[in-house]
């Protein structure tokens, strides 16, 4: 088997927790994650599942140092990156990118479609960068027109293919993609997910996907980490997962999902 | 034959001079019934509850149609009468909690203001019934929690009390906008839980607006599917699940995620499908003299 694209060993990430802090002295340190070991393999889909609170994103910050982790090791592509500056950092950035939650807080605005996806590539000094939009445009199913076009022009489902446009154009080897579809109708839902499964298997990428809802989540993930208050409940294949779930809290996830169906037992 | 607390007949409203928004909506809501509002963004599902309780905005105009709210037609009121009409018998469960509860205030006075201002209770009336409110919504230690303010409080719990500040004055209907659409699944089952329990108990009707068909087959008694603002299915809850009529109604239960479904069952809604009711739309502003 192939190295692991990410190797995480006993990851903690806490901040002040300022509402107990004294008057005078520091503050106590409130732990989001609680020492969380997991590894990512190359060429996978990982889901990170869990309640509000629970640490997912923050994790998935941490993954792409967007958070300083407090103790603990993150190892991306065999290189220790957990205390990289942000100088050593830029050039490894082209290989991990991410994908935001809310489109329209996450896209500028002021600026065109074509200039959005072009950030990056500036920003990393590449040339060649209208080929490369328009190739990322092609890639999402976005007609090449949509460069000139603001964001407010889009519905929210075209919108979230512009996030992904932005994150591919670098071809990056690992994407995290938080929460990217929660906001979205059930057809754009189903649209995005099928893009993504497709970009994973055409660009050889590695995804880390974030969700509360299970429900989304097994078609597209290899393997799922359940989230719970900081700290890893489950661990497991997506089909042991939905079939034979170990832990309390991955049970009480999916007994919550309503399912289409109004025969469902759901007391 | 129980008694349809809320009717709307042909209901037209469309942006000032602009395109129309809502086209020719028909529903009822029967004392002690829950029907959902079902369709996508944009689909106009919000607007038709905010036109019962009068709060459209500015740029969007009725054009034509009834809203009857327990006999009585709103929209041939008025002005001061509906707005009266409409605070002593309709109510609102707001999507998002936080933005619905003002900050600065403690939540007590924000359940009981409404009962004493417009309502006309007493002061000690309306403390008492926020009291007993809560207890209703599980809240325990009410008095503590009437005195927080709404930062000190979940997600969850501050839906607890606009769910307890909707039944307050016992009104004949109430609006649920996407009540659950910001909260997390576990939290999500607890609240439309209770929902469904005080809508039991309380006999009211109640409209509920979801994009979820999950949530609806488990809220609903009947359900009305709405595309570009026009009714393409309405069904009761049964019949819906086991056989929806319309082609778009079809996939748009198709496109709803099963977890139980190994190979993930997603469908978006074909671009035929899309292309087909857009064409009845069309033929609907033909015939309205709109298009």
């Amino acid at each position: 088997m192939a190295e692991p694209i990410y190797k995480v060993r006993d990851l903690k990430v806490s901040v002040p927790d300022m509402a107990r802090k004294p008057l005078i002295g520091a503050a106590p340190r409130l732990e989001i994650l609680k020492g969380l070991s997991f590894e990512i393999a190359r060429g996978s889909v990982m889901g990170i599942v869990g309640g509000s609170g629970s640490g997912k994103s923050t994790l998935g910050r941490t993954l792409i140092r967007l958070t300083q982790p407090s103790e603990g090791r993150i190892l991306f592509d065999g290189t220790d990156i957990t205390d990289l500056g942000e100088n050593r950092l830029r050039p490894l950035r082209r290989k991990f990118q991410m994908i935001f939650q809310d489109p329209m807080s996450s896209l500028n605005p002021r600026r065109r479609i074509g200039g959005i996806i072009a950030g990056p590539l500036k920003l990393q000094g590449y040339d060649g960068i209208d080929n490369r939009v328009r190739e990322s445009l092609d890639l999402v199913g976005l007609p090449r027109a949509f460069a000139g076009r603001y964001p407010h022009e889009l519905s929210g489902g075209q919108r979230q293919r512009v996030g992904i446009a932005r994150a591919i154009a670098l071809r990056p080897e690992f994407i995290l993609a938080d929460e990217i579809v929660s906001g979205l109708d059930v057809s754009s839902q189903a649209q995005v997910l099928n893009l993504l499964e497709e970009l994973v298997r055409e660009l050889g990428l590695t995804l880390a996907f974030i969700s509360h809802d299970l429900s989304v989540v097994r078609r597209l993930c290899g393997r799922i980490i359940v989230l719970r208050q900081g700290e890893i409940v489950e661990n497991a294949e997506t089909g042991t997962l939905f079939d034979n779930p170990q832990a309390d809290y991955t049970k009480e996830l999916l007994a919550a999902i309503p399912l289409p169906d109004p025969d469902q037992v759901w007391v | 034959m129980t008694k349809s607390y809320l009717s709307i007949r042909d209901l037209n409203a469309s942006i000032h001079r602009g395109p129309p928004l809502l086209r020719g909506v028909s529903l009822d809501v029967a004392q002690g019934e829950v029907r959902c509002l079902v369709g996508e963004s944009g689909a106009g599902k919000s607007m038709i509850g905010k036109a019962v309780l009068g709060i459209l905005p500015r740029a969007v105009v009725v054009t034509g149609g009834e809203i009857w709210l327990d006999g009585e037609n709103l929209l041939a009121m008025p002005p001061a009468k509906r707005r009266k009409t409409i605070g002593a018998k309709a109510a609102m469960i707001p999507q998002d909690p936080l933005t619905a509860l003002n900050p600065s205030h403690r939540v007590g006075p924000q359940i009981t203001d409404r009962l004493v201002d417009i309502l006309g209770w007493t002061r000690a009336d309306a403390d008492a019934r926020a009291v007993e409110l809560l207890g209703e919504v599980h809240i325990p230690e009410a008095e503590r929690v009437l005195k927080m303010y709404p930062h000190e409080l979940s997600g969850g719990m501050r839906q607890r009390i606009l769910i307890a500040s909707a039944f307050a004055a016992e009104p004949k209907l109430i609006i649920a906008d996407e009540p659950t659409t910001a909260l997390d699944v576990t939290v999500q089952k607890q609240i439309l839980r209770l929902i469904a329990e005080m809508q039991r108990r309380h006999g009211t009707a109640l409209l509920f607006v979801t994009h979820d068909l999950g949530v609806v087959s488990k809220v609903g008694n009947h359900l009305t599917v709405l595309f570009a603002g026009k009714v393409v299915e309405d069904a009761s809850m049964r019949e819906f699940f086991a056989s929806p009529v319309h082609p778009y109604s079809r996939s748009l239960l198709a496109a709803t995620p099963k977890y139980t479904d190994p190979t993930g069952s997603l469908n978006p809604v074909p671009q035929a499908v899309i292309d087909e009711t857009m064409a009845e739309v069309a033929a609907y502003d033909r015939e309205h003299g709109h298009g």
